[in-house]
């Protein structure tokens, strides 16, 4: 059986809707509703998605500028371009530039883009995160190690509806002439929630 | 986007100047509270959707609402914001939450 009964105390609330959530799961499986195997297969879906097909996307954008320009006006037809199935996914790209840092967030659950990035991670779907990074950016972003230079304005994204979004973060120096396979190694799903910038490349010494 | 004939027609437009109503219904609302009353900038329609208020009791949710992207100055919506004035907040809204607002 597909059960997962979590463990908890009895009194606190995230036990009790660990509790609830089995409960149901039982009881739609039992009914016929879903099978056992079905739910099995989504976890395994959803477990199995990392942020790699993000990655891609802004490996491509950095080194095709009229690929960028479709990415930023429309974002799940820039997915599905590169083969990437993103379904009812509708995707923004937002860009960061050297005037502008974007973050972003669901204030009021965890909208995230699952068919792009996978699960969200659990500091994303906390109340801490959520209440104060429309409030205090900035530092929200210090807690994660980012201090942004002076100037910099920021630009928070509460995904409240029916969007979800991606940061398109600045393509690091040290970079030029590399592959799009290798760009997008350097790219972390941090980078594109907006709490990270993709590190500068160091040059290596010269050999002498 | 929904292309049927039940969606209601967009008012707004980039750049419309709008203030988000300061209504509490009761129920499922996708409008969070720390921007209602305040106003704010289109900056663009994302096209029209199943109105989420309904979709949570069962019910259709047609018409289909404009849902717009709004931007609000940070300060405009916390009145001690004490990072950087030209901060922004953008927040997907709801037509029917959305009145016109005065010129700035």
């Amino acid at each position: 059986m597909g059960v997962r009964m979590q463990g908890g105390a009895s009194s606190d609330s995230r036990g009790y809707y660990r509790r609830m959530q089995a409960a149901v799961e039982e009881l739609l499986i039992l009914k016929g509703v879903v099978t056992a195997a079905e739910v099995d297969r989504q976890i395994e879906a959803m477990e199995s998605r990392g942020f790699e097909r993000g990655a891609r996307m802004v490996a491509r954008a950095w080194v095709d500028p009229a690929y960028k320009g479709r990415m930023l006006a429309d974002g799940s037809a820039a997915a599905e371009e590169l083969g990437l199935a993103v379904g009812p996914l509708r995707l923004i790209v937002v860009e960061n530039t050297p005037e502008v840092h974007n973050v972003i967030v669901c204030t009021l659950c965890s909208c995230y883009p699952r068919m792009l990035l996978g699960i969200p991670p659990e500091w994303y779907k906390s109340r801490a995160y959520r209440s104060r990074v429309v409030r205090e950016p900035r530092a929200v972003l210090a807690e994660f190690g980012m201090d942004l230079p002076a100037g910099v304005k920021i630009r928070v994204h509460d995904s409240t509806a029916d969007m979800r979004y991606l940061v398109l973060p600045m393509r690091p120096a040290g970079t030029d002439g590399w592959s799009e396979e290798r760009l997008a190694g350097l790219v972390t799903r941090d980078a594109l929630i907006g709490v990270a910038r993709v590190g500068e490349v160091v040059q290596a010494p010269p050999a002498r | 986007m929904t292309r049927s004939a039940e969606a209601a027609v967009p008012r707004f437009r980039p750049g419309d100047r709008v203030r988000v109503r300061a209504a509490h219904p009761p129920g499922h609302v996708r409008t969070p509270y720390y921007c209602r009353g305040r106003v704010g900038v289109i900056e663009r329609l994302c096209g029209a959707f199943p109105n989420p208020e309904e979709l949570a009791y069962n019910r259709s949710g047609v018409p289909a609402q404009p849902l717009y992207r709004v931007r609000f100055r940070a300060i405009e919506l916390w009145p001690d914001y004490r990072e950087d004035p030209d901060d922004l907040v953008e927040i997907e809204i709801y037509q029917h939450w959305l009145e016109a607002a005065e010129p700035a």
